[in-house]
């Protein structure tokens, strides 16, 4: 199936700064599709969560955002370091974060989890030292 | 109760004074860690924090909160004031502490859930 609009954003490693902005801009464009209530509510979290993902331990990477008929997909993919252990990566809890991402309040273990709870579908696949792509699904009603 | 009222009950200085402060605040919620809010962050929240950076207002503009409050007279950095005032996001800062503003809010009615 088509989508009915498909846009990407690129996202920067360690880019504190204008970590938000992907995520802000996607929410902005569901609402003005119709998009609303507890969808865009969940897809705004996954969507953070996911580019503050890509700023705190990718080398880089770019976050996409497809709009079905019936669907919100969102796909991340970085260009590395790929995770080890995708089973502890996805346990509460843990982190890898650095100090820097520590010191802003990031790093509490709770991104994937977190993820994985507000999206209808998540999927995570990584490979070291080549990288980790995200597919998250919405339902839309 | 609306933000305005908010102020008054925990002393509040208003930080986006160019903001109106009539919007209504349901819930309450107090935590510095990012993620964790993320989770737990709603709709009409009172969120109090000691962080400041720009993060805060993304998080705090993604879960459609009604304001963000610092405690012990913490100013916020003017780059996270501008994009607050920009996303329309009241910031308060209290001379009360994160504990003394919860004991407040919750003994006013607000609620830990929305």
């Amino acid at each position: 199936m088509d989508a009915l609009f498909q846009t990407t954003y690129p996202v920067e490693s360690a880019d504190y700064t204008s970590a938000g902005r992907a995520s802000a801009d996607i929410k902005r464009k569901l609402k003005q599709l119709g998009v609303g209530g507890d969808v865009l509510r969940r897809v705004a979290v996954a969507s953070y969560e996911v580019e503050l993902n890509l700023v705190i331990h990718s080398l880089g990477g770019e976050l996409s955002l497809s709009v079905y008929p019936d669907t919100v997909q969102l796909v991340s993919s970085d260009r590395g370091p790929g995770i080890p252990d995708l089973e502890m990566a996805m346990r509460e809890g843990y982190s890898t974060a650095n100090d820097e991402a520590r010191s802003l309040g990031f790093g509490a273990g709770m991104g994937l989890p977190n993820m994985k709870r507000n999206a209808d579908d998540f999927e995570i696949a990584s490979t070291v030292g080549v990288g980790t792509t995200i597919t998250m699904g919405f339902r839309l009603n | 109760m609306t933000v305005s009222d908010l102020m008054n009950l925990i002393q509040a200085r208003d930080l986006t004074p160019s903001l109106p402060k009539d919007r209504e605040v349901t819930c309450g919620y107090s935590c510095d860690l990012l993620s964790w809010v993320m989770s737990h962050g709603a709709e009409n929240m009172a969120w109090v924090t000691v962080q400041t950076h720009l993060n805060v207002i993304a998080v705090a503009v993604l879960a459609e909160m009604a304001c963000v409050i610092l405690p012990e007279g913490i100013d916020m950095e003017e780059d996270s004031l501008n994009k607050s005032v920009s996303e329309g996001l009241c910031v308060l800062s209290s001379p009360l502490s994160a504990y003394e503003i919860c004991g407040r809010m919750y003994q006013a009615g607000i609620s830990a859930q929305s």
